[in-house]
């Protein structure tokens, strides 16, 4: 899932305080699960907002409102009855979420309330850690169902580097490094022969380094 | 949040004593929203220390009462709740001379 984490209310306070009307938009997927950007979130974040402005002496208009996904146009339709009544809206969905509301209602000024991290893994209750970026050339096949791109600080295809010490990364350590975590795993599986196979240059245009990224399925499209 | 923002001076929670709960770790995820709330009441200028966390069993009436005289104490320490001073001057009446106008 995307993950992501609540931006300090003092950020959030100053983005909007100039506002007489906001919306505080939620998101029902990934940002509820990791407990940042759902129902729950929505109402703390609008109370937290309501609070500052009623020390303030201002009565500013906080609206709540909570879509399936913002990253779908049928549900971002669901507030078109509402938007006119506010000056902001707050997204607390991932950066794709505050994007496409923001593309849907051009004229109205949509902004982050959280910060969008990675996609993760839930290994523990409030624990999450990266585990793909997208590179859009998937290896785990070869690399025992660990990826390089994503678990190896440097990306390094062929590793481990040098500063692997102890199974543990140079750069923090705490961090696991990526290729002790697949070497243990080819050899748990049986298959350190795939260990010697050299993983040829990668072809890095299918990833972000290729600019923005489209996926168009013509047997999909309508 | 919702007590507090209606003007309520204090508020406390009381979930099952740690490790009897029926939810097995419910009451450790409500004391970590407790924590996340109080941050955010600290950083409104609320005052964190206006919401607590109690555990204890459904049957043990004394620290009840106990923990009932301790937030009592606490909030008569920390005076009351900004947002009931706010509220109460959002409700005040327009000054005598407007009142007299409108008459």
């Amino acid at each position: 899932m995307i993950v992501a984490e609540k931006k300090p209310i003092e950020e959030i306070i100053d983005t909007v305080k100039d506002c007489q009307s906001i919306l505080v938009l939620g998101c029902n997927e990934c940002v509820t699960v990791c407990e940042a950007g759902g129902k729950k979130e929505v109402g703390l974040l609008a109370s937290a907002l309501r609070m500052h402005f009623l020390q303030q002496g201002r009565e500013v208009n906080i609206g709540e409102r909570t879509l399936e996904r913002q990253c779908d146009q049928e549900y971002l339709e669901e507030i078109r009855d509402i938007i006119d009544l506010y000056d902001m809206v707050v997204s607390i969905a991932c950066g794709v979420g505050v994007q496409f509301t923001a593309e849907k209602y051009h004229a109205k000024p949509v902004v982050p309330g959280v910060n969008t991290l990675f996609m993760g893994a839930n290994e523990a209750r409030g624990v999450w850690s990266e585990r793909c970026q997208g590179c859009g050339q998937c290896l785990l096949a070869v690399s025992g169902g660990i990826c390089p791109v994503s678990r190896c600080a440097k990306r390094i295809l062929n590793g481990p580097c040098g500063g692997s010490s102890a199974g543990k990364c140079e750069i923090n350590k705490e961090l696991p490094c990526g290729w002790q975590l697949i070497i243990d795993r080819l050899k748990a599986l049986g298959r350190m022969d795939d260990y010697e196979k050299i993983i040829p240059i990668k072809d890095w245009s299918t990833e972000r380094a290729g600019g923005p990224r489209k996926v168009v399925r013509e047997d999909l499209k309508l | 949040m919702r007590p507090l923002e209606k003007g309520a001076d204090g508020v406390y929670v009381v979930g099952c004593r740690e490790g009897d709960c029926h939810y097995n770790s419910g009451n450790f995820r409500a004391k970590a929203r407790v924590e996340q709330t109080r941050k955010v009441l600290d950083a409104l200028g609320i005052g964190g220390r206006r919401l607590e966390m109690f555990n204890l069993s459904s049957s043990d009436g004394p620290s009840f009462a106990r923990y009932a005289r301790e937030m009592h104490d606490r909030i008569l320490e920390l005076g009351p709740n900004p947002i009931r001073t706010a509220l109460a001057k959002k409700k005040k009446p327009p000054p005598a001379e407007l009142q007299a106008a409108v008459a």
